[in-house]
């Protein structure tokens, strides 16, 4: 009988690492991590199939540490026991050699054993012919651009130590847009997301007819809105755009004592945010492990910003060992499970409270334009419309922004919805990610759009 | 002697060999392509005088492609024997029969997939076995010594990129293409900081210095040379005043050139993006099939090329990932929009006229219509004269920020360095250096191009686009260029 892909490489796993342990001597530590998926990807321009792939992958990183050194390789595995034995065993000569030549880390942070755990997400995903088939024929008729991914992924984490970390998700996700021209004749277009475990072709139905819903409203004609400052709404989507950009650098420490931070003047408690704003990591959503590729673990909750006052960093403990500061897990110092708590304003409240000004589904292309003074850039995206007196009046033309995050989540935040919206990340660079935000819509009695 | 070069596939017995391993497939199905890919990645650092990363990458595996019924279906595998690559063969024909009763297009194979044959090696003298591990880990260490010119310089970081690749691509019709290349990307930065303000300065942005070329241009002096440079200079930074906010003329250096290209011509450009292909990602675009050959896109001095045959520029080769044999072509001529970034695939499909640039970022992706070499010709200008002839402008110097809308409309885009320029001449250093505008107008206010001896080429690793999302090298070139009366601005006051 036939493994299934976690089986399987649970397995090889198992064989691959405790024969690299086993031939490690005294003083030499090592750390294993694994990243896989079985993934079948399904790209789609007007409900047809541009192109469809499946991988399968499976990478192992090794961390290797001796004489007060590190060296880390990582190796695409093949499958194949005896090719991925000899691969490895090379690259552990290799480690032996590379640390008599490298100078001595001063951050080197000793191997230690983060204890065990299993995490397990089991799903129920359509076979490749069945999810183009669903999708296609759901999709027909309107302009339908989109992406399907679907398969199992994994995370696993050893060390000589004895620490054994696993994590799999059996996941999907639909990620797309609609298409119609307004009377104008310009393009409009609205986003959707639609993940889950378990493949629900009733769910996707009612979804899609949802998004055909607002569709309608970007028909209408477009307002041409003028750069300036204007009353704002960013809808759940819109304010996790924000997020993505600020988990580069915003709460790393590292970046922070390097003055690469785009919030050093939050944590130097030079400037803070709104009362309203808390911000933190929250591990219990399940979207990814909570141990990272060393195989520490985060605690459960990590608070960030509390009502606008910045409280800790994202760590790692090699940054404790340089800054003296205690590590919490985190290490690429990066958002991975963020939440942003929600407010009181209900979501059917929004464009009566918004009144007059701009609702924003949607951005695009973020990015900092001026990091110390922890100002951003963008665009708006998909759903932006103008409203008057808590109407909708029509679609805009898409509009740059350029300000400063003291103003979006500080001085201008008014309200923030009662309902927060999940958002898992839907990236497929090089592997498909995992993690993802959850948080509510924004408020703002004004934001700064230039062009 | 311990050197960089690992040669860990080389010991491996019964290493796969891919004109046997087409053999076994043929005949399982109409037509099927085999992509070998394989890459390992060098990532050398040093931070503050000690080492910071240590870190290369092996990967390796194929990509299946089988035709049939007029739709291709995908599977890569990294299980490189006999078995592995009949069970990625048998799951690259589901792929593709299920995909063909909803194709895009119905594509001619003979019109897709050139049945070509041949070799290509990057232009390298000195391979990494050429150089000890510790020599270059030292260079590394000094250039971050180097780069801390005074205490105020808190993060001072020097690291190196090194990639081997070798994409070896097969088909049951007879098509055999190897091609080798050699890359080296290197960066040194310093991050100056006082009180709550800090300010970074880097060699060139920093991913743009990236050519594909040996170890002969790896010179510890010259590096060391640089170092010192960029650590004055973003000192420099942190005492100067924020760049004005007001319309003048700008001068963009070559380091700058290479995103201004990229984001404001590669990507509208793309064929797949105007097919809308794009659209659920990264974006449409505002150009449209009918602005080939019609529109206006830049003044009479813009003149943009496809161009995979630079030899030392990041993205050059021979034949792109359908074996279709590249060339140079030119995409904007004299201003006019003549051709566009687009594969056979897309040619096919949308009926105008493109080039080889069918690439995928490893053997886990299918081909998509990428840039490559996208470069600016240069002219008949050069920096002096175009300082000269500035009453009130500004001249900026390196990336570090870039924004542009899904259409490729509206961007702005930051950097570095900057100096301003008044009655014709360089005055002082500003900080926090932006500007903003939008592509069409922006490039018919180009009014001076450098000439050809002041070319600089440059290039990124990181170009993201395509649905499962890809990485990929692009390499642009160009000299100093003027435009007239842009949107200036700094940082936060
Ligand atoms: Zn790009």
């Amino acid at each position: 009988m036939s493994l299934n892909f976690n089986e399987k490489w649970q397995k090889h796993f198992d064989l691959l690492s405790s024969s690299l342990f086993s031939n490690l001597k005294s003083e030499e530590d090592l750390n294993l991590n694994l990243q896989g998926e079985d993934s079948t990807f399904l790209r789609f321009n007007q409900s047809m199939v541009r192109q469809n792939t499946r991988v399968e992958q499976v990478l192992l990183s090794m961390s290797f540490q001796g004489s007060g050194r590190r060296v880390q390789f990582e190796l695409m595995l093949t499958g194949d026991l005896e090719n991925d034995r000899n691969l490895t065993s090379s690259l552990l000569e290799r480690a032996r050699s590379e640390v008599q030549a490298l100078p001595v880390d001063p951050y080197l942070v000793p191997m230690k054993s983060n204890g065990d755990s299993v995490r397990e997400y089991h799903g129920k995903l359509p076979l490749a012919a069945d999810a183009i088939k669903m999708i296609a024929e759901t999709t027909a008729g309107v302009d339908f651009a989109g992406f399907y991914t679907g398969g199992p992924v994994l995370r696993a984490s050893r060390n000589s130590k004895g620490q054994k970390h696993w994590f799999s998700s059996e996941n999907f996700f639909v990620d797309y847009s609609l298409f119609t021209k307004n009377s104008d004749g310009e393009n409009k277009a609205i986003k959707g997301v639609y993940a889950d475990l378990n493949w629900d072709q009733n769910q996707f139905s009612k979804q899609l007819q949802s998004s055909q819903n607002q569709l309608s409203l970007m028909s209408r004609k477009s307002q041409l809105i003028k750069p300036g400052a204007y009353r704002t709404y960013l809808a759940p989507a819109a304010v996790a755009e924000i997020l993505g950009t600020m988990s580069w650098n915003a709460f790393s420490l590292k970046c922070f004592k390097q003055g690469l931070s785009g919030f050093k003047k939050l944590y130097e408690k030079e400037k803070s945010l709104s009362p309203l704003f808390t911000l933190r990591e929250n591990f219990d959503m399940g979207l990814c492990p909570q141990f990272n590729q060393q195989g520490e673990m985060a605690p459960a909750q990590i608070v960030l910003v509390e009502k606008g006052i910045a409280q800790n960093w994202l760590s790692s403990s090699r940054s404790e060992k340089e800054y003296g500061i205690a590590a919490n897990g985190c290490d690429p110092e990066m958002l991975r499970s963020t939440e942003i708590l929600p407010g009181q304003l209900p979501e059917d409240k929004v464009l009566q409270e918004l009144g007059t000004g701009l609702y924003l589904g949607n951005l695009h292309y973020l990015n900092w334009s001026d990091v110390p003074g922890g100002r951003i850039t963008g665009m708006t995206r998909y759903a932006g419309f103008w409203v008057e007196k808590g109407e909708v009046v029509g679609p805009i033309q898409d509009l740059r922004f350029d300000e400063s995050l003291y103003q979006i989540f500080g001085s201008e935040l008014a309200a923030l919805t009662r309902e927060q919206h999940i958002d898992p990340s839907i990236s497929t660079y090089l592997q498909r990610d995992l993690g993802g935000r959850k948080n509510p819509g924004a408020l703002l009695n004004k934001m700064t759009f230039t062009l | 002697m311990l050197t960089l070069s690992i040669p860990i596939y080389e010991k491996l017995p019964n290493s796969l060999d891919l004109r046997l391993a087409i053999q076994w497939l043929t005949g399982k199905a109409d037509w099927i392509g085999l992509r070998l890919y394989q890459e390992i990645t060098h990532q050398r650092g040093a931070r503050n005088g000690h080492p910071d990363e240590n870190q290369v990458s092996f990967d390796r595996g194929v990509m299946v492609e089988v035709f049939h019924q007029g739709h291709f279906g995908y599977c890569g595998t990294a299980h490189l024997t006999k078995a592995g690559l009949e069970l990625a063969c048998h799951q690259a024909k589901q792929m593709a029969e299920a995909g063909a009763k909803y194709k895009v297009a119905d594509f001619d194979l003979s019109a897709v997939r050139p049945r070509s044959v041949g070799h290509y090696r990057s232009p390298v003298f000195k391979n990494l076995d050429c150089e000890t591990l510790g020599d270059f880990s030292e260079t590394l260490r000094l250039a971050s010594l180097k780069l801390k010119v005074s205490d105020q310089i808190v993060n001072a970081i020097a690291n190196a990129r090194l990639v081997e690749t070798s994409i070896h691509y097969v088909s049951s019709d007879g098509s055999d293409t190897l091609q080798e290349f050699l890359l080296l990307g290197h960066n040194y930065a310093a991050t100056a900081q006082q009180g709550s303000e800090s300010q970074t300065r880097s060699d060139h942005g920093g991913v743009a210095s990236c050519s594909q070329i040996g170890l002969e241009t790896w010179d510890r002096a010259e590096i060391l040379n640089r170092c010192a440079r960029i650590g004055k200079e973003a000192l420099e930074l942190l005492q100067a005043p924020n760049c004005p906010s007001e319309k003048m003329d700008l001068i963009l250096a070559p380091d700058q050139m290479l995103l201004q290209i990229h984001e404001s011509i590669g990507h509208p450009l793309e064929l797949d993006r105007i097919l809308g292909d794009e659209r659920n990602f990264a974006g449409w675009s505002f150009v449209k099939a009918e602005d080939f050959g019609q529109l206006q896109y830049g003044s009479k001095l813009m003149n943009a090329t496809f161009d995979p045959s630079v030899p030392g520029e990041y993205a050059s080769y021979a034949f792109d990932d359908c074996g279709n044999p590249a060339q140079r072509e030119y995409l904007i001529k004299d201003g006019l929009l003549v051709r566009g970034l687009g594969s056979l695939e897309s040619q096919f499909r949308s009926h105008l006229p493109g080039v080889a640039n069918f690439r995928a970022s490893s053997w886990n992706r299918a081909p998509i219509d990428r840039m490559a070499n996208i470069n600016l010709e240069p002219g008949s200008s050069n920096l002096k004269d175009m300082i000269a002839q500035t009453e009130k402008g500004i001249l900026m110097e390196a990336n570090m920020s870039w924004s542009i809308d899904d259409y490729r409309n509206k961007f702005q885009f930051g950097c570095e360095y900057a100096r301003l320029i008044e009655n014709g001449k360089l005055t002082s250093v500003v900080k926090n250096p932006n500007y903003r505008g939008v592509t069409v107008p922006f490039w018919n206010s180009l009014k001076a191009v450098g000439n050809a001896q002041e070319v600089e080429i440059y290039g990124t690793p990181w170009c993201g686009k395509g649905e499962p999302s890809q990485v990929i090298r692009v390499g642009h070139s160009s000299p100093h260029c003027l435009f007239s009366q842009v949107e200036v601005f700094g940082g936060v006051q």
